[in-house]
């Protein structure tokens, strides 16, 4: 892009001596182009970002200043075990997610381009889907009187219907649907840029297919598994529709809590408090994250 | 005999995988025409009496019309504000940058819980919980990143020759930029208008917190029509749901074939120049 095509290029030196006011024009300058970037900037502070900052100064100013919020978060083995149950169950549904979605994008790097279209429009339909209708298609077919237990039962499999609903294999089955799309693409992104020569390499000085498999193709898969963890956990934390339809009472999550406190007991600095740890949490986690993997390449790279 | 026995093993778990993700999806349409109150999969009998049920709540009409009101006016404030931002960022030159970047993409990282709840805080002290604004402007900032991210990579393969060209011939930038710019680029607005539209339209923890008696979206009534007890109405309005979905892609498809037969009768010259570059 040539410096002509720019309105605001800069015309010329100026003396050495003004350098530091130099450099500070320089880093606050924009330009025409750069204007255009305002009115977004200035929507998404008032609209986004000001309710948040509201809410984090909410949770330890509502009802009294201080962290009494936190205090009683703290306080309260109820509470603890909301959180506790949110982090296993995170860590349950990207686990599960990551076992379906290795083979499911290894497979697409097999696939000719036609059955590898398909696989990739199939794993996309979660994004195109509402996750409310997915989750209460999966209470009909998971409930006693639905699909599931109506069909093993006709078939004499079993007595009585067996619970898939209401417990963790129901909140499983519909979490790792809406989270799949986040593993399979960055995994398959990177597998399609790995170099196959260094399998045939392996093989070639004498490793059998599974080790060569094992030990080349699988470390060198690592930044698209880190990457698609990593999204399938953070957005797993912060679930709220799915496990409260297809969860039981024992299943609670941090946001049917945060809802809870909001509609029933009218709490607004709890449930402030709350938001807050879980929001530091995902900030930490991207955070952390963010120095080991180029998350924005997958972040921008969704389709 | 191993690496077909692995692709077979390999084949196998992505049609369960396969199958795992459309079936509900499938299974909702057929439940949808059941003739029971209490929906059975396979129906007993079939009937539109839910679809009846649909039609004749007015719970369930205001409810679709908030929704299609709010869907659109927000995917056309998103489309604005996130064509002026890429622009902005894919060509401008301004402080800040990654601060700028993380801010426009931040509204799909946070939780929607707490988007919901901050609003809800916000929007209480002004008066806009449970109006067509506060739901517009909460599912702009939702929907505008998509828009954003769409159209910057559009732009970033964008030949400006193309503007130069026109703006030497004498276009002034807003007749360039209308003319030039917009119709290379549409692609990627329409894929970022589409985004929008479905982000809104499917969006329900966010709505939750602004709905209320006086106003609520499709998605929030369909949420309390399965909370405590299933109304057999919601597989109709799911079904319902899914053909929109089903019916924009359709139009997208419909607008892109459309699109490349103007271009191929109408104007030989452009069609030839972004060939060349695109």
């Amino acid at each position: 892009m040539s410096s002509a095509v720019r309105e605001g290029a800069p015309a010329g030196a100026l003396p050495v001596r003004r350098e530091s006011s130099r450099q500070w024009r320089r880093m606050v300058r924009i330009d025409g182009w750069g204007a255009l970037l305002l009115p977004l900037v200035a929507f998404l502070l008032l609209v986004f970002v000001a309710p948040l900052v509201m809410t984090l100064a909410k949770s330890v100013t509502d009802p009294t200043p201080g962290l009494q919020n936190y205090r009683d978060l703290v306080a309260n083995p109820l509470y603890l075990r909301v959180l506790a149950n949110t982090f296993t169950t995170a860590l349950a549904v990207t686990v599960v997610t990551l076992l379906l979605a290795f083979p499911y994008a290894y497979l697409m790097t097999l696939a000719g381009p036609r059955w590898r279209a398909v696989l990739l429009a199939v794993v996309l339909v979660p994004f195109w889907t509402s996750l409310l209708v997915r989750s209460f298609a999966l209470v009909l077919l998971l409930r006693d009187s639905g699909v599931f237990n109506t069909a093993l039962m006709g078939a004499g499999l079993v007595d009585a219907p067996v619970p898939l609903i209401r417990n963790l294999t129901g909140v499983l089955f519909g979490m790792v649907q809406v989270t799949l799309p986040f593993a399979v693409l960055p995994i398959y992104a990177t597998m399609r840029t790995i170099d196959r020569r260094l399998v045939q390499a392996a093989e070639g000085l004498g490793a059998r297919p599974s080790s060569a498999f094992w030990r080349v193709f699988v470390p060198l898969t690592a930044p698209g598994v880190a990457a698609g963890s990593l999204l399938v956990f953070i957005q797993a934390l912060g679930f709220y529709i799915t496990p409260t339809l297809l969860g039981g009472p024992k299943n609670m999550m941090v946001g049917e809590l945060i809802v809870q406190q909001v509609s029933s007991v009218l709490n607004f600095g709890f449930a402030a408090a709350l938001a807050t740890v879980l929001l530091v949490t995902t900030f930490l986690l991207l955070a952390v994250a963010s120095r080991f993997v180029d998350l924005r390449r997958y972040v921008m790279g969704r389709p | 005999m191993t690496r077909l026995l692995v692709r077979g093993g390999l084949s196998a778990l992505a049609l369960v995988t396969g199958i795992y993700l459309l079936l509900p999806v499938l299974v909702v349409v057929p439940t949808s025409f059941s003739a029971s109150s209490f929906l059975k999969f396979p129906p007993e009998g079939l009937s539109t009496r839910w679809y009846q049920s649909f039609v004749d709540d007015p719970s369930w009409m205001d409810a679709l019309s908030t929704s299609a009101r709010v869907a659109v006016l927000s995917s056309v404030c998103s489309v604005v504000l996130g064509v002026l931002a890429a622009l902005g960022l894919v060509r401008g030159r301004f402080p800040f940058r990654s601060g700028v970047t993380a801010l426009v993409v931040a509204p799909i990282i946070v939780p929607y819980v707490i988007v919901g709840l901050s609003v809800y805080i916000a929007f209480l002290r002004l008066g806009l919980t449970q109006t067509t604004v506060g739901m517009v402007l909460v599912h702009t900032a939702l929907a505008v990143p998509y828009v954003a991210i769409n159209v910057a990579s559009g732009l970033a393969t964008f030949d400006r020759r193309l503007e130069l060209a026109a703006m030497s011939l004498g276009a002034g930038p807003v007749a360039t930029f209308f003319r030039i710019t917009l119709p290379v680029i549409a692609p990627s607005v329409l894929a970022g208008a589409v985004f929008a539209f479905i982000t809104s339209w499917d969006e329900v923890v966010v709505a939750i917190f602004l709905s209320g008696p006086d106003l609520s979206t499709l998605p929030v009534r369909m949420w309390s029509g399965v909370r405590v007890q299933i109304d057999p109405t919601v597989a109709a309005v799911s079904s319902l749901s899914l053909l929109a979905t089903v019916g924009v892609f359709a139009g997208v498809g419909a607008a892109a074939l459309a699109r490349r037969w103007v271009r191929r009768h109408r104007a030989p010259l452009i069609v030839d120049l972004q060939g060349a570059t695109s």
